[in-house]
């Protein structure tokens, strides 16, 4: 790989991998048994550094700032890496985000230029709010013939003048704005530098390196960190190759292992549990005397392996199953959400290693990843090199929060200096997360301080972002928090939000209320629904502006009823 | 051409079947995560099985955003 310790930043970087590596595919792009796109880096670089020259034309500067809203495909990293070369300042957003909320976050972000799916961008102009957005220029991608542009133009056709021109920026400079939350209430961009990118590709790569010939399979959206630093940055500094896949669908997933031979693939408890499933189902379809076989053959590795994986010994005694991954598989990367130990051992056992981690946007990608040094399925693993990690507050059993100074660590919150005050303190990140360390360094999650939850599909929703749905509704107020804040539990499964109403003086709850409640909850995205609903019957606590004070009223709802207090919806 | 009734009908009957759960149990207004118990893995399962009954194919982004039946069925009827 090259050493990133020479270069100051992003774009830096990777036109030095597009220079060293000018014949090695860097990407394919696959949808279903189609196969899109194969560039090798050579190719890659006459794409970016064709719309380099359009941007540039277009009057794109020194850190400018960029918003990428698309699907996960070739032109993402295309476009990422010319909004680099220029020295921009990249803003990757959700595409599974409603339009109008990525017209409040473009709108936050200052983003002078759009870089859009089509379909995306026909929603956006179709929003009654289309008139905020402040991008002079937007480019479209594979938008089909004829079809009403809204003032934005071709990417395939947009073109310069002028030949592009490298812009050089310094390691303390703004890379991407990205969004950790913030839709609905105050928008939390996380400014993330070069020299955190860099830092945080140095440390996973020391642990999972790649090369050239490695194959990523990249099935989560680019905008997410994950897959941002180990299905790119990762990747394109060591001269391997992703492969995008452009579904979810778990039968395209299995293909794809065995017609790319995939090596590393990165991937969300959701995911790796639905994998889980189908090769149960494949084991419990066996003839009862391959069963038994197999089953012995899952034991012997289990114990051959129990102090240290060995990757070769896996795959010569479960070369079936190592074969259904393509025979190349080298680590599974799962983040964003807690995952179940039992899960985790399932496929250590089947010498199928999967990197749990632990970490969060405002650090980067991760802070902690399992160093199989041994395998172990109750933590998140130890901090990676370079990463601090320390528990604050500790109780009797030495749980309290976690907190990581590192270079990783995102520079601050765009625009709000008092968030990024509570957020970085002393130099320490406060990550609002439950743990406790180990005696062997192991960091393990117990449960969460702040108020959110992150879903199976590695989403983090904060309650605020859920709340403008139930606007209007006939209750005298109403407040949305994680279930957990009110009620702790030492589990980062199955978080729920909870939905409490206050009722107006001398009327009941109704089922007309219960019925809209439920109407309104349909309006959101089936991952940031409210679970239930709770009934107070006092007066929010309120600061001199109407705010509520969430912290007060969590602490009475607390101290008054339970969790068996919540109306289940 | 099917009608969105008919399309949502077929809907319905395929989404029984595959979840195996009786087709009367599920009306076009439900929110089938919820009804079906179900995940958005799982969902985009039932569209494959969508998809190859209508003979379409449908990006999984069609089904963002989509929690009722209703939706679904007018969905797939703007690229039969």
């Amino acid at each position: 790989m090259l050493d990133l310790r020479k270069y100051q930043s992003l774009g830096e970087a990777l036109r030095a991998g597009m220079e060293r590596w000018p014949n090695e595919i860097c990407l394919i792009e696959a949808d279903r048994e189609r196969e899109n796109a194969r560039l090798t880096y050579r190719q890659f670089s006459d794409a970016a550094l064709a719309l380099t020259s359009g941007l540039q034309s277009a009057g794109f500067k020194n850190g400018t700032r960029a918003a990428i809203i698309m699907t996960n495909q070739s032109k993402w990293l295309i476009s990422a890496y010319a909004i680099f070369y220029c020295g921009g300042v990249l803003v990757p957003l959700d595409y599974k985000l409603t339009p109008a909320e990525q017209l409040k976050l473009l709108e936050h972000s200052w983003a002078e230029f759009l870089i859009v799916e089509y379909h995306l961008w026909r929603a956006i102009a179709q929003t009654p709010d289309f008139e905020t957005l402040r991008a002079r220029v937007v480019l479209v991608t594979e938008a089909p013939v004829n079809a009403e542009l809204y003032g934005a133009k071709r990417w395939e056709a947009f073109r310069g003048a002028v030949a592009p021109t490298f812009v050089a920026r310094t390691l303390k400079d703004p890379a991407c704005i990205v969004y950790s939350s913030g839709t609905g209430g105050r928008p939390k961009g996380c400014v993330l530098t070069h020299e955190n990118y860099l830092e945080q590709c140095m440390a996973l790569t020391s642990r999972y390196p790649f090369w050239p010939g490695v194959r990523y399979l990249s099935i989560l959206p680019t905008n997410h960190a994950i897959d941002f630093m180990v299905g790119f940055i990762g990747p394109f500094t060591c001269g391997a190759a992703v492969v995008h896949l452009r579904t979810l669908r778990p039968e395209y997933i299995r293909e794809a292992f065995t017609r790319y031979k995939i090596t590393y693939m990165s991937l969300v408890p959701m995911v790796l549990k639905n994998l889980e499933k189908g090769l149960r189902q494949r084991f419990l379809e066996l003839p009862p005397a391959r069963w038994k076989m197999l089953s012995a053959l899952i034991a012997t590795n289990r114990a051959l392996t129990r102090r240290r994986p060995n990757l070769k010994l896996s795959r010569a005694l479960l070369k079936q199953v190592h074969e259904a991954f393509g025979g190349e598989l080298r680590a599974l990367f799962v983040g964003g959400a807690f995952t179940e130990p039992a899960t985790l051992q399932f496929f250590y056992d089947l010498g199928i290693q999967v990197g749990n981690g632990y970490g969060c946007t405002e650090a980067g990608t991760a802070i902690t990843l399992n160093d199989f040094k041994p395998f172990r399925a109750d933590t998140v693993g130890k901090p990676l090199p370079g990463m601090e990690v320390k528990i604050t507050n500790a109780d009797a059993e030495g749980i309290g929060e976690v907190q990581v100074r590192s270079k990783t660590v995102m520079s601050h919150y765009l625009d709000d200096p008092e968030m990024t005050a509570e957020t970085i303190r002393g130099g320490w990140l406060v990550t609002g997360d439950l743990g406790r360390i180990d005696r062997d360094g192991h960091l393990l999650l117990l449960g969460r301080k702040k108020n959110m939850i992150v879903t199976e599909e590695g989403k983090n929703i904060y309650p605020e972002d859920t709340e403008t749905v139930f606007e209007g509704l006939p209750v005298k107020e109403f407040c949305v928090f994680a279930a957990n804040y009110l009620w702790p539990e030492r589990t980062m499964l199955g978080e729920q939000l909870v939905l409490v109403v206050h009722l107006e003086t001398g009327t009941a709850f109704s089922e007309s209320l219960a019925a809209e409640i439920a109407e309104r909850n349909r309006r959101l995205l089936n991952y940031k629904r409210i679970s239930g609903y709770l009934v107070w019957d006092r007066d929010f606590p309120l600061t001199a502006s109407l705010k509520i004070k969430r912290i007060e009223l969590a602490e009475q709802i607390r101290s008054a009823v339970g969790r068996s207090a919540m109306v289940m919806l | 051409m099917p009608t969105l009734r008919d399309t949502t009908e077929e809907v319905l009957r395929l989404a029984a079947e595959h979840f195996k759960v009786p087709r009367e149990t599920l009306s076009v207004n439900d929110d089938f995560f919820k009804k079906l118990g179900i995940n958005s893995l799982q969902a985009l399962d039932l569209l494959t099985r969508i998809e190859q009954h209508f003979r379409i194919e449908l990006p999984d982004y069609e089904l963002q955003g989509v929690s009722d039946f209703r939706t679904l069925a007018e969905r797939i009827l703007s690229r039969l």
